[in-house]
């Protein structure tokens, strides 16, 4: 663990040196500013962007996670026993997602994995979900709508992010409650006699999920979606295409990028939700990061919710690849 | 197969503005039909119209004598190539070529065995599998012909394809396309501001203004025998000459213009007392050189002259801010006059077209 402070001080130390040693050594200086990239942009926006890019990346996202990763290779100690002869690395938290308690019953630890599986099936779902929503209306604002009226679109879709998410997710439970909008819109009309429980099916985590992701997935669709030539959709449409045909082979490989692009935030971001499932999910329901969250915070045990969170990042991180792959699509396009 | 088009007292209106204006014309089988008319005269619009992407808002559009209102342009007999070609750049050339048979469900092979006739027809066997990123402009433009022709239309639209190529490579499409056309056999139909291009390559031109059919004819007509002021400014250089009708008999009519009275043809059955403007091509003005002249003397001072090897251009003080243009032929026994020198140019009367004032073109 003292390594690790050691390596984030001798990165910090060497961040803010840095322009010291540049503006004092003028070999230095002139070697740097051969390079094209400091020439382009100046010595200070250079070394700005150098700094800021560096600090955020290592900083404030590669060392927490290195650290992170060694904790939960790590037993879960008491305090005093930290640094002494028991502060040995371990494999002890993996093994208990996978296996549970030594001794217990049952071979796998079958609850933690459901959830897990069940974290990410749904998490695909959902991303396919608000594919689907969000494709046409991405499609609309980018070729169909003209002016103004893409740029009233565009404000419907963002105002209601200006709300709190855990607001929105309340909203959501007024919405699906078994004394919520649906349910007396339903019972008044006569279609049920008995109010559902959208919230006990999970309807109501599925549909909040859903809606909470759909502006990541519309605007990276609508970006790609709006780089497109018109010419080229009336000219599939003029050689005798049907609709489904032009976005099928012009308009969305056209826009596969941006699809891509949406279709991974919305993935890993929904995997990784907490505030929707802890809010709108049923009582007997959990959602993977809620394990982590109860191992982390409840638990007490640190190096077991590092572990179970690790595991999460790595199995999504493989499956976007993976989708990636199939789907061919190259990592630098997503980016665009 | 080919199909005449008839737009049938077409109009067609946004809103407000009326882009085309009661367009009644019949373009016949296998006919090269060019419409031709500076930027926002409602020529592409009817070039939509044909193709299907939108309906008119009063008469009819016919093709092979079927009303087309409410046919999508995927269900017409028509096949458009658009001004930036809208090659599709994700696809291979041959991919390209094929798309339309690919929509209308032909089998793998059967594509493949028809784009590579199409590739040998335009001269690009070989390059199929390339895309057409990598093609230059001239390949890509014949790439867009063939992927038109792909889908066996009685009827093609070209919409200025030619705008974006360089001018040596723009005549030498000329050719090919006029080439192309006969070989095929149907309908084109072009539209185009080049006045160059439509009167090369077609059989009749239409030339339009503001959204009205000015004239419809072959080129030399359209040229020789302008039918309204903006026909004889619009295409190729033109002398007008202003004033009132004095005289008008046995086809021609004089007319009071600043310079004298002028005579020329009266077409369009100018009478007495009518406003009119009376043109006269460049080449048709003579350098009267002290020969007397009994009628249709102007008489200007030089402004400039312009050397253009096989003609020397000649400008003469005009009426208003023009100019008075004349070519004269380079051929050294011409004896030219000296800038600022007064001159005196003649014309034949049968030469020059006496007109009802209008609307001009703009330079």
């Amino acid at each position: 663990m003292s390594d690790f402070i050691g390596i984030f001080l001798a990165v910090l130390l060497a961040i803010l040196i840095a322009p010291h040693v540049q503006k004092h050594a003028g070999a230095i200086l002139s070697g740097v500013t051969r390079i094209n990239f400091v020439q382009r942009n100046g010595v200070l926006i250079s070394t700005y962007l150098i700094v800021a890019v560096l600090t955020w990346t290592v900083v404030m996202i590669v060392l927490p996670q290195l650290y992170m990763m060694d904790y939960s290779f790590r037993h879960n100690l008491l305090p005093n026993d930290i640094g002494g002869p028991k502060d040995v690395h371990t494999l002890e938290h993996y093994r208990y997602l996978l296996f549970g308690r030594p001794g217990d019953v049952e071979l796998m630890n079958w609850l933690h994995l459901k959830v897990f599986g069940r974290t990410i099936l749904v998490s695909v779902l959902i991303t396919l979900v608000d594919f689907a929503l969000c494709y046409p209306i991405a499609y609309y604002m980018a070729q169909v709508a003209k002016g103004g009226k893409a740029r009233l679109l565009v404000l419907c879709l963002i105002l209601p992010f200006w709300v709190n998410e855990i607001l929105r997710a309340f909203a959501f439970r007024i919405l699906f409650g078994t004394g919520g909008v649906i349910n007396v819109l339903l019972v008044g009309m006569g279609f049920v006699d008995e109010p559902i429980d959208f919230l006990k099916a999970d309807v109501g985590l599925y549909a909040g999920l859903s809606y909470a992701y759909i502006l990541l997935m519309i605007f990276p669709i609508y970006n790609a979606v709006e780089s497109l030539d018109h010419n080229q959709v009336e000219a599939a449409r003029d050689l005798g295409s049907p609709w489904w045909r032009i976005h099928y082979r012009v308009v969305m490989p056209h826009a596969k990028p941006g699809i891509a692009s949406g279709c991974t935030m919305v993935f890993m971001l929904c995997a990784g939700a907490l505030a929707a499932p802890q809010i709108l999910g049923g009582p007997s329901s959990l959602w993977f990061t809620q394990i982590i969250y109860q191992w982390f915070n409840t638990g007490g045990n640190w190096p077991r919710g590092a572990a179970y969170a690790f595991v999460l990042l790595i199995i999504c991180i493989v499956f976007v690849m993976a989708v990636m792959r199939v789907f061919n699509v190259r990592f630098g396009e997503i980016a665009k | 197969m080919s199909a005449d088009v008839e737009l049938d007292h077409v109009t067609i209106r946004f809103g407000d503005f009326t882009a085309v204006n009661d367009a009644n014309l019949r373009i016949e089988e296998g006919e090269f039909f060019s419409f031709l008319g500076p930027s926002g005269c409602g020529k592409t619009t009817i070039l939509r119209a044909v193709s299907g992407f939108l309906d008119p808002s009063e008469g009819e559009v016919r093709i092979g004598g079927k009303n087309m209102w409410g046919i999508g342009p995927n269900k017409r007999p028509t096949a458009l190539i658009f001004q930036n070609l809208a090659l599709f750049p994700l696809m291979s050339v041959a991919d390209n070529i094929a798309f339309g048979l690919e929509v209308r469900g032909v089998s793998k092979f059967e594509r493949r065995k028809r784009a590579d006739e199409l590739l040998s027809l335009i001269a690009l066997s070989d390059q199929g599998e390339k895309l057409v990123t990598a093609l230059s402009g001239g390949q890509r433009q014949r790439v867009a012909i063939a992927r038109a022709l792909a889908v066996e239309p009685e009827v093609l639209l070209l919409d200025e394809p030619l705008s974006a190529l360089d001018l040596k490579l723009r005549q030498h499409m000329r050719t090919e396309l006029r080439a192309i056309q006969q070989r095929v056999g149907i309908t084109f139909i072009y539209i185009t501001h080049d006045q160059g291009e439509a009167l090369t390559m077609s059989d009749r031109v239409a030339v339009m203004s503001a959204g009205v059919v000015q004239q419809i004819d072959n080129g030399t007509t359209i040229y020789n025998d302008p039918a309204t002021a903006f026909v004889a400014s619009f295409v190729g250089e033109n002398n007008p000459f202003s004033g009132k009708v004095t005289k008008a008999d046995n086809g021609f009519a004089v007319i009071d213009s600043k310079f004298g009275p002028l005579r020329g043809r009266n077409n369009q059955g100018l009478k007495e007392g009518d406003d009119a403007i009376l043109f006269i091509r460049p080449e048709a003005l003579v350098l009267a050189n002290g020969k007397a002249q009994s009628e249709n003397v102007v008489e200007a001072a030089v402004v400039n002259e312009e050397f253009e090897g096989q003609f020397v251009k000649i400008y003469l003080k005009g009426e208003g801010p023009k100019d008075i243009g004349l070519s004269v032929i380079n051929d050294a026994s011409t004896e030219l006059p000296e800038e600022g020198q007064t001159t005196r140019i003649v014309f034949d009367p049968d030469r020059a077209v006496v007109l009802p004032v209008g609307e001009m073109a703009d330079e």
